[in-house]
């Protein structure tokens, strides 16, 4: 059975969007990470986690946690909460994962390096 | 098959191709998940296949980029010894000292990128789903935003699946 907060919870979309613009944030701090990865010889090392894989090992290390901690973080400020201003966090959060793919993309991160 | 061989077709295409197969299931039936279109019934059963799809979906490509990252992405790195005369089990080496560096370079630059996306988008695609089907199912902005999360995974999984093909084709890891 569910408790009064959970159907609260699921009846009002505070929750649902921390969700997307967490997963929109997380993948654009990893976009982020692979860019200053290309500027910066000192990011580049301090993101090998583990030398097998290089730097991939840091970015995505980094960039899962971060998605995690802003999840967590907004889950508690937004559940139980209706937005009103949904349509204004759905276009920042599309705006975040284009341009992550875009950061991710090799011809625009070569040009950084 | 060399054991490397075989964890590449176990990452690439039971992983890998599992991924892209389920994807029509999940796309389609988002796309009807409606409350209006839908029975009390009809709506119950349509979210039960959903989630249970967009969970082995979000399962599945943590598994394909945890193996491919850690597993198989090392042997395709691995520092070739300096007295080596061929570079054919040194994949990433191979390509970048071949005429076409651009498998390297591009290819495979981007496949490793642009696959980290992909779980990170399913895994909210998935609890959105099994947590707030209900509302997905009235709410079409919050709907169609997960088609969008859904559909960018997806596009993530076939540029990261075709690249890895081609690059496995050019310098096969042996």
């Amino acid at each position: 059975m569910q408790s009064n907060t959970d159907t609260t919870d699921t009846l009002t979309n505070g929750a649902a969007w921390a969700a997307i613009l967490a997963a929109s944030v997380g993948c654009f701090s990893f976009g982020l990470l692979v860019d200053l990865v290309e500027l910066s010889n000192h990011v580049k090392t301090a993101m090998i986690f583990y030398t097998p894989v290089g730097d991939l090992s840091g970015k995505s290390t980094v960039a899962v946690a971060v998605w995690l901690i802003v999840w967590i973080a907004l889950h508690r400020r937004w559940r139980g909460r209706n937005h009103a201003k949904a349509g204004m966090i759905a276009r920042a959060a599309i705006f975040l994962v284009l341009l992550s793919m875009l950061m991710t993309f090799p011809p625009l991160f070569d040009l950084l390096g | 098959m060399s054991s490397r061989e075989i964890w590449t077709l176990v990452h690439g295409l039971v992983f890998g191709g599992g991924f892209l197969l389920l994807f029509s299931a999940g796309f389609q039936s988002l796309i009807n998940l409606r409350a209006e279109h839908l029975s009390e019934t009809g709506l119950r059963i349509q979210l039960r296949t959903l989630g249970a799809v967009a969970w082995i979906m979000a399962a599945t490509a943590w598994v394909t980029v945890i193996l491919g990252t850690y597993w198989v992405y090392p042997w395709y790195r691995a520092v070739p010894p300096k007295t080596l005369s061929s570079l054919q089990e040194y994949p990433k080496y191979f390509l970048t000292q071949s005429h076409h560096p651009g498998w390297h370079t591009f290819g495979m630059e981007w496949k490793e990128h642009i696959a980290w996306l992909v779980p990170i988008l399913l895994t909210a695609s998935a609890f959105l789903v099994t947590r707030f089907g209900r509302l997905l199912a009235a709410d079409a902005r919050l709907r169609r935003m997960v088609l969008f999360l859904f559909s960018v995974a997806f596009f993530g999984a076939v540029v990261a699946g075709t690249l890895g093909a081609l690059i496995n084709k050019a310098a096969p890891l042996r």
